[in-house]
């Protein structure tokens, strides 16, 4: 069935539920513009790691992987990104370096899943471990990078009232970011590639009598997909913070396996999820900064929470998605479950 | 037997790669790891040290070692106990006129009941929603950090002259947990209760129910067990460990409740709870292990110039090691037991088992 | 030009404490079915995952039109022209059909996926043999028949000459069967070479060209249907003289055990058990005979506390019983032989011992309030040991160390060996050697002798005809029939599993013969 057509009919709710937002959107927009525009580059920002997280999540789940490793990999990835921004100046390099660094703790979870069949929820932690230790340990304070990403403004695209200033007006990695989005849909759903890494998510036996090694097919899939957890951290500091903090990434690959689930395993959906994600903590950090004159009095409450509240926001979503809250998910059946040949 | 073998094979790796990595940052291994061992054990300080640090490690590994044999993961031990360590001090500075042979244990309680209600949630959670005990555990530490963060800043911030730091009063004497020579009282009472947790475990009819649950929870269903019931149970009575570890650092250690004060994500526990095989007894030596590297650590950063974070890399190589145990069988040409009970985890989100 | 399109030769295979297949030698012609006959555990599978790449072998050699092959995995067995259709189906149930069929040999245009062409492939397939499918339809809500026709095609697209089918109608209604070996005539014509692995011995009979019997890993010997019978066959695969059927005396049904009312069973809204109502008496043993996937896994759920139903009412002794609550229903005497007894029955890892008192660890003797006795667990076990001749090296052994007729045999011994007054046994010999077989037959009679009543769910017609007093067929979550078993014959059974309409005591259906029949 067409893909598209399945997303309606599973998502009705979640569908209407994005249209009315969008209607407020507008209208917001007609109150005071340039508001309305912070908020909403402020929401994309923000959910640039969520989705290459989801993204590298769902990739290697649909080939029946679990990773709670994405914390880990993007947090070991950006310090590496941020190292060679120190040391070299060049961007390019520093973003590679970092994609690399994702694909290498793939490969890492690939190995200690598919070949030592170590529980994968352990494999996830061990990563973890060893990015939040090696940063640590060979973090040295004082660093100063050359520079970060600078926006590039598409011409004419970029002057489109609310989407324009939320879409066009993006340093390098986010359009990279947006374009992988339909790169990972496309792959996923309309390749043979993609056919059978839903197979051997779905079924690893059955993939294998028809002659597919289900091994080799997780290995590239957890590693390829650890490249765009790479990617994340590596935006994270050479584009959206421009230096390096310890477990700067602070939950943002767990809140991203949330938006996998959410987005049911679907990369268009789950950029979706990461924006309302991001859309949400913007929103709330808008209204910390404006005073009480500037905010429709229906929405002044929201300013008096304390920020911890707000930085609980995250968190709690994603416990309300996992409850299922928007009906019960339906992960790749062979999710979590190392493949055994016999 | 072999599990102990198998246990110090993969914390001997894991020193062996430290060692490799030490060398790699121009460090020296025999230094760093002398200095390590002195500031663990050089002395009668050191030896206090390393009981202190290991005290609440023993605690949260016997809240992740328990809950295991319920086949739950729950990685939310360190936000069970920051929970408990700062309801512990609200209760240790808030409440007054008490005598200590009171108020001391009511602390303790409290801190516990804070831990056992967060851990019970997902359960909750688990049993009626289907939601997965990992992802819901985490994210209730990043809200744990929040609160506790939010009430040693806001409503429970220590405001005697003097101080700007994010952190409650001192408790009162009468909540403070004695000292016998360098052996904290908290770690005895850890060791309690890692025996309560044995009996628990494997003589009650209970511990039974948890571990078929464990085992095989279609088998546990089959024969009457109320599955609902008892990873409800299993993930409280978790946390009320984890709640009490922090309630024991506030009351024996710190003497009050000051955010910063157990950084770290809960993964400790994981790893000593999989290196003591998840056997309540075995958390002991193996808390000790690390509490004894933690409280190492200062001493080899300040003598051998070595970064503490060392010790979470060692730490990360030790679960690693653990987790990958029919490695290192071939490596020690141990056969698996056909009967071991296997560590039964990821069987996927399962949102509607 | 060898005559023949597969030979096998001297294969050996060993997996840790057994000889799978010993020196087998075994071959093939084109056109022909030759059926590969013998009970669990003789070796049949283990030799067709070997000519399928999956195992390999430790000594022999494989001839594929007379030339050595090396068989290094399936997809060397696809490109010789093998395939094979598996006891358990290899479809990803999320996918189409043409989905499923391309898997592995897909069809593109470009970097894309055609599957405009791949259901043009299924369709000209479907013609050609006589398959008919909906190349669009999600294989998880097809039909088990159709089903396995999806698996059939796939080997055909893949230009298959030596098909393998294992145990393919285990899971199909006496009509579908007939629609299978129609198949097979089909593809006989064709000079498909066919191997066709079973246990059963009519269908043998009706359709090998030739016959090869196997036991404990070896070949015992190879014949043709004229030359032999059953017992000749029986007696080939099991080594002496079986005793077909099981000896027992008349039924003395006392009054209702178990009642069940309007029983109503959903599954994403739609009924698998819809309006079932039974009654058990003492003394009797009720066989519900059907096809598997027609709602008995889901009614043996709901009697035992496994699963809630949308609707009905369930009554034990004449007392109204919850539902979900499989411990008051053990209280009041429920005792259940579970179909999968690895998943429901047993905790693997645990000795003998617990596993016998699973159910009832928590009352005296076996527990004083919180605290278990171990010694009483402990004596009891050794008890049943012996009463029930288990075969294993102590109570304290693992569970999973024993067989599986053993593993069995501690949860009969279990089940047996507290007041019972009504017992569900679901499957309760499947998957086992014939000398279990016979004890627990002979058991569940016993049982029923001292007054218990029995509920018998089975997918072996023969096992429901030798030990049933009255039979019921379920036919798509409906009990379609019920009669007497001195009035039932296999054909009319057949017909009503397939829900169709025959002569015969009882209430039929007003549904015809629709999906078997197709």
């Amino acid at each position: 069935m067409n893909p598209w057509r399945t997303l309606w009919h599973y998502n009705r709710g979640k569908v209407l539920a994005a249209a009315a937002l969008v209607v407020f959107v507008v209208w917001a927009y007609t109150r005071d513009p340039q508001i309305v525009e912070a908020v909403l580059a402020s929401s994309l920002r923000l959910s640039i790691p969520l989705i290459l997280g989801a993204l590298c999540g769902l990739i290697g789940e649909r080939s029946g992987v679990i990773n709670i490793g994405i914390e880990g990999q993007m947090l070991l990835a950006a310090f590496v990104a941020f190292l060679v921004n120190v040391y070299t100046g060049n961007l390019l390099l520093a973003t590679l370096s970092g994609m690399l660094v994702g694909a290498v703790l793939g490969f890492f979870l690939a190995f200690m899943s598919v070949t030592l069949r170590i529980d994968q929820i352990i494999g996830g932690t061990v990563i973890n471990m060893l990015a939040f230790g090696l940063t640590g340990y060979f973090y040295q304070v004082g660093l100063v990078t050359k520079g970060k990403f600078a926006p590039i403004p598409i011409p004419g695209l970029a002057d489109i009232p609310i989407l324009g200033a939320m879409f066009f007006r993006n340093p390098p990695l986010t359009y990279l970011t947006l374009l992988l989005i339909f790169v990972v849909q496309f792959w996923l759903f309309y390749t043979p590639w993609g056919l059978r890494t839903r197979a051997v998510g779905e079924h690893p036996r059955a993939a294998d009598t028809v002659g597919i090694d289900v091994y080799k097919m997780r290995y590239l899939n957890v590693t390829l997909a650890g490249s765009l957890a790479g990617l994340a951290g590596a935006y994270l500091t050479l584009e959206a913070v421009g230096s390096f903090e310890r477990a700067m990434t602070n939950g943002q690959g767990f809140v991203a396996l949330a938006v996998m689930i959410f987005g049911r395993w679907n990369p268009i959906l789950a950029w979706g999820a990461a924006l309302l994600f991001g859309f949400a903590t913007a929103l709330q950090t808008q209204l910390q900064f404006m005073n009480a004159a500037q905010i429709p009095a229906s929405l002044l409450w929201l300013k008096q929470i304390p920020h911890q509240f707000i930085g609980m926001l995250p968190y709690l979503l994603t416990i309300i998605v996992l409850a299922g809250v928007g009906g019960r998910t339906r992960p790749p059946a062979a999710v979590g479950q190392p493949y055994v040949k016999e | 037997m072999r599990s102990v073998i198998l246990s110090i094979t993969a914390v001997l790796l894991a020193l062996l790669i430290g060692a490799g990595i030490l060398l790699l940052s121009g460090a020296s291994p025999i230094a760093a790891y002398s200095a390590l061992v002195h500031g663990a054990f050089g002395d009668a300080q050191a030896w206090q040290r390393t009981l202190e640090k290991s005290t609440p490690l023993v605690f949260s590994g016997l809240a992740v070692a328990f809950a295991f044999k319920a086949g739950l993961f729950n990685i939310g031990a360190q936000g069970q106990l920051l929970l408990g360590a700062i309801i512990a001090a609200a209760v240790g500075f808030g409440v007054e006129g008490l005598p200590a042979v009171v108020h001391a244990p009511l602390a303790l309680l409290a801190g516990a009941a804070a831990g056992a209600v967060f851990a019970a949630i997902a359960g909750a959670l688990k049993v009626y929603t289907g939601a997965h005990e990992v992802i819901t555990t985490i994210m209730l530490n990043y809200i744990a950090i929040n609160l506790t963060d939010y009430l040693a800043n806001g409503p429970w911030k220590d405001t005697s002259p003097g101080n700007i730091v994010a952190r409650t009063p001192r408790i009162l004497d009468t909540a403070a947990l004695p000292t016998w020579g360098p052996v904290p009282s908290g770690f005895v009472l850890s060791i309690v209760l890692a025996a309560i947790i044995y009996w628990l475990l494997w003589k009650t009819t209970f511990g039974f129910e948890i571990r078929t649950v464990g085992q095989n929870r279609h088998a546990a269903r089959y024969a009457g067990i109320r599955v609902a019931r008892t990873v409800i149970l299993t993930m409280l009575i978790s946390g009320l460990f984890a709640g009490l570890g922090g309630a024991v650092e506030t009351q024996g250690v710190v003497g009050r409740y000051q955010p910063g004060f157990n950084v770290g994500l809960g993964f400790e526990g994981i790893t000593i709870a999989l290196l003591a095989k998840t056997h309540p007894f075995g958390v002991i030596p193996a808390a000790l292990l690390v509490g004894a590297m933690k409280a190492g650590s200062s001493q080899m950063q300040f003598v051998a110039d070595v970064p503490k974070e060392i010790i979470d890399v060692i730490q990360a190589l030790i679960l690693f090691f653990i987790a990958a145990d029919f490695l290192l069988r071939r490596l020690l040409r141990l056969k698996a037991e056909a009967g071991e009970e296997r560590l039964v985890l990821s069987t996927g989100w399962g949102s509607g088992e | 030009m060898s005559e023949f399109v597969l030979e096998v030769r001297g294969i050996t295979k060993r997996f840790p404490g057994v000889l799978a297949n010993d020196h087998v030698h075994f071959d093939l012609r084109p056109g022909e079915v030759h059926a590969l006959l013998g009970e669990n555990g003789a070796g049949k599978s283990t030799l067709m995952n070997i000519i399928y790449g999956l195992y390999q072998p430790d000594e022999g050699e494989i001839r594929v039109a007379g030339q050595p092959v090396h068989i290094r995995g399936p997809h060397d067995a696809i490109r010789l022209g093998i395939g094979m259709v598996h006891q358990h189906f290899m479809l990803i149930p999320v996918f189409t059909v043409a989905e499923n069929l391309i898997l592995g040999a897909e069809v593109t245009r470009g970097p894309m996926l055609d599957l405009e062409r791949a259901r043009q492939v299924v369709r000209h397939l479907s013609e050609e043999y006589g398959l008919q499918v909906d190349p669009d339809a999600r294989v998880e809500d097809l039909p088990v028949g159709v089903q396995q026709r999806v698996e059939i095609l796939k080997a055909l697209y893949r230009e298959a000459r030596i098909l393998i089918l294992d145990e393919p109608t285990a899971v199909l209604t006496p009509q579908e069967v007939e629609d299978l070996f129609h198949i097979m005539h089909n593809l006989k014509a064709r000079g498909v070479g066919i191997i066709f692995i079973t246990h059963k011995l009519k269908e043998v009979l009706a359709v090998a060209d030739r016959i090869t019997v196997m036991r404990r890993g070896k070949v015992v010997g190879t014949t043709v249907p004229a030359e032999t019978d059953e017992r000749g066959l029986a007696a080939m695969m099991v080594g002496r003289e079986v005793v077909l059927e099981v000896e027992k005396g008349p039924a003395h049904p006392g009054e209702v055990v178990l009642e069940v009312r309007d029983l109503r069973v959903e599954e994403h809204g739609v009924p698998v058990v819809d309006g079932v109502s039974l009654q058990v008496r003492a003394g009797e043993i009720l066989g519900l005979a059907g096809v598997q996937g027609n709602g008995q896994t889901e009614l043996a759920e709901a009697l035992t506390g496994l699963r809630r139903p949308q609707q009905g009412t369930l009554v034990l002794n004449g007392e109204e019983m919850p539902f979900e609550d499989a411990r008051v229903l053990i209280e009041h005497g429920l005792a259940h032989i579970p179909e999968d007894r690895q998943k429901h029955g047993l905790v693997m890892p645990f000795s003998v011992a617990d596993n016998m008192v699973l159910c009832t660890y928590y009352k005296p003797p076996f527990a004083r309030g919180l605290q278990r006795q171990p010694q009483a667990i402990l004596e009891n076990a050794e008890r049943l040991i012996e009463q029930f001749d288990v075969r294993t090296s102590g109570p304290l052994a693992p569970v999973a160390t024993l067989s599986g007729g053993n593993q069995q045999k501690v949860i009969v011994a279990r089940e047996f060996s507290r007041p019972v007054r009504f017992l569900l046994a679901n499957q309760p010999t499947r998957g086992l050697d014939v000398g279990s077989i016979e004890y627990i037959h002979k058991r569940i009679i016993e049982m029923r002798d001292q007054g218990v009543g029995v509920l018998l769910i089975s997918a072996e017609l023969d096992e429901i005809l030798s030990l049933a007093d009255r039979i019921a067929v379920m036919y798509e979550g409906k009990i379609v029939a019920e009669v007497d078993a001195v009035e039932a014959d296999k054909t009319t059974l057949g017909i009503w599993m397939a829900g169709g309409q025959a002569q015969g005591a009882g209430h039929g259906t007003t549904r015809s013969a629709g999906a078997a029949a197709s």
